[in-house]
């Protein structure tokens, strides 16, 4: 079946002649339509837009102008602005909001002739740990209906594990692109801040957002990175630097790689299957010819009271643009101009996505400032300085990406405090602004288990290298759950 | 920490985000339990810290003073809620 083939192999394919990319893209289409009513992880379905790219790719494959992406399809996670598409972020707020012009990386990603076959669910502004918070209802979980997808892109994740698209884009500011990789079963790298652009990606919290591929394999995920990173003026925190070739270390071996495994990582609160999931993995990996070394991230601890001020601190402000006044959603009658702003914005806005307004606000409010977010502040440089301490010892770190797998839909959804303590393992990678990469790794209580592999600032073709090996000796990427294969 | 009812209506003017009378209280609660979890900052030792805004410590680029918009108010103010005349339209501000 089409949808069971790695990217390189469609690529192939396409090329050879063998199917064309207005079949390739109709293949998902037909899956989705098939699939999606129950599984909810596309917001718009675009089939006409796909369609009409797919043609064009099949031209640009005729004529011998082609990419290697081009002609595969790709699903782009509702927080990119797609001209001409509706851009909800999944939000009532956007609910009306159709974008004028592309993000970065669909501009690139349409530069390469990739179809759009639509755009997915996630948590409401990106601001969640399990998808439910989406306007448009809950994601479930390809492998159990009953679970969360993760989040924030669970979308993403679900249609990469459905086999709803081959390739999806995600982003990650706490986790959202490693959490609900890890909860799918599929594989997502999240790049080094500044890697790939932010423009026209909505914005939640800005020195953290970042946006990455999520794919079945890690070599997918190499040729998806290739095409999304690299220099934007448009983005004023975009890394002025060459873009390498991710996928130029995929074959290397891994023989007298160090492994840093923290002793923190797998302490209280750990499932203790994951673990075993995890230190499996790890094994696996050493066999390869890999060293494991113990080190330490004394501060992990610290990574989400710190998150949970600046990530909203900085949400309070980017969303004060949603006033009802130039785009997306406006109260019906206001009486003055502070109704029109108050009740669209209450109106508008979901439950957590006003808690993060209110909570960030109050962090940055007169008295409370130095507190709360300048401490916070002090705390970011503790946990990235432990991480650049810990890459004295070793090229990377190991360990889990979640304390359990995936949860049940409604278990967590009344108690903040316990979702947000579920990303203690993503937060401090996100703090320290390094690239991070999930792999599938195994199951715990018949729900996938992701691998968690951070690296230092720009190692991620050395990330995928590692995804990649492993990845030649199991087979967890290649699990699909039985209803969908 | 825990939040009343004078910080609730403070928190509200500033994000002009309503909270109705009756959910005053739960939403106290709530932010309350957030606050809780700030305090576990409250322990560490900060002391000749500097604060970090950026990962990798970047300034701001600046870039070149030349004219990068184009007007496109028409295709920018097709999905205003209300609009004409190139303006946006508000309710009345002065009598």
């Amino acid at each position: 079946m089409m949808h069971n083939l790695t990217i390189k192999q469609m690529s192939e394919k396409l090329r050879a002649g063998e199917f064309t990319s207005v079949q390739l893209t109709q293949h998902y289409l037909d899956r989705i339509d098939k699939f999606d009513a129950e599984l909810n992880a596309y917001i718009t379905v675009t089939p006409e837009l796909a369609i009409s790219m797919a043609e064009e790719a099949d031209k640009r494959i005729a004529a011998g102008d082609a990419e290697l992406l081009t002609g595969i399809p790709v699903a782009h996670k509702d927080i990119f602005c797609t001209d001409g598409v509706k851009t909800s972020c999944a939000s009532k707020m956007l609910d009306n909001f159709i974008a004028p012009y592309d993000a970065n990386v669909v501009t690139l990603l349409k530069k390469m002739g990739m179809p759009i076959l639509g755009k997915t669910n996630m948590d409401e502004f990106a601001m969640g740990s399990s998808s439910e918070s989406s306007y448009y209802g809950a994601t479930k979980n390809p492998w159990d209906h009953k679970a969360v997808p993760g989040g924030s892109s669970g979308g993403a994740a679900a249609v990469i594990a459905a086999g709803l698209a081959p390739m999806a884009t995600g982003t990650d500011t706490g986790g959202s692109i490693r959490q609900p990789a890890s909860f799918c079963g599929i594989t997502g790298i999240k790049p080094t801040y500044g890697a790939v652009s932010r423009f026209g990606i909505i914005a939640y919290a800005s020195s953290f957002d970042q946006a990455g591929p999520m794919t079945r394999s890690a070599e997918d995920s190499a040729w998806m990175l290739n095409a999304m990173a690299g220099f934007d003026e448009r983005d004023s925190t975009s890394l002025e630097r060459e873009t390498p070739d991710y996928t130029i270390e995929l074959e290397r071996s891994l023989k007298g790689l160090k492994i840093g495994v923290p002793a923190e990582y797998f302490g209280e609160g750990l499932d203790s299957e994951v673990s075993d999931v995890v230190k499996a993995a790890i094994a696996e990996i050493e066999a390869l010819g890999a060293e494991v070394v113990e080190v330490h991230l004394p501060n992990k601890d610290l990574a989400v009271p710190s998150y949970y001020v600046l990530a909203p601190a900085e949400a309070s402000a980017n969303l004060s643009r949603f006033d009802g006044m130039r785009f997306g959603y406006r109260c019906e009658k206001p009486n003055d101009l502070e109704d029109l702003y108050k009740r669209s914005r209450s109106e508008g806005f979901g439950e957590e996505v006003k808690r993060r307004i209110m909570v960030g606000a109050y962090a940055l409010s007169a008295g409370y400032y130095d507190a709360y977010y300048l401490k916070a502040q002090k705390l970011r440089r503790m946990v990235r300085d432990d991480f650049i301490k810990a890459f004295n010892e070793c090229d990377v770190i190991m360990g889990p990406v979640a304390p359990t797998p995936a949860f049940n839909i409604g278990e967590k959804s009344d108690d903040q405090v316990s979702m947000y303590l579920s990303d203690l393992y993503t937060i401090p990678v996100n703090l320290a602004g390094l690239p991070a990469l999930s792999v599938p790794a195994g199951f715990a209580q018949d729900r996938p288990v992701g691998l968690h592999i951070v690296g230092p600032y720009f190692s991620e073709a050395k990330l995928l290298n590692i995804g990649h090996q492993f990845q030649q000796v199991t087979d967890w990427h290649t699990k699909m759950p039985a209803q969908y294969q | 920490m825990s939040l009343g009812k004078t910080e609730v209506e403070y928190i509200s003017r500033l994000t002009q985000i309503e909270v109705q009378e009756d959910a005053v209280e739960g939403v106290a609660q709530k932010l309350s339990n957030i606050l809780e979890l700030f305090a576990q900052m409250e322990a560490a030792d900060t002391q000749d810290i500097l604060p970090m805004a950026h990962p990798l410590d970047a300034v701001q680029r600046l870039r070149a003073d030349v004219v990068t918009e184009i007007d496109q108010h028409e295709k920018l103010q097709a999905i205003a809620p209300a609009a004409a005349e190139a303006h946006y339209l508000v309710p009345q501000v002065i009598e």
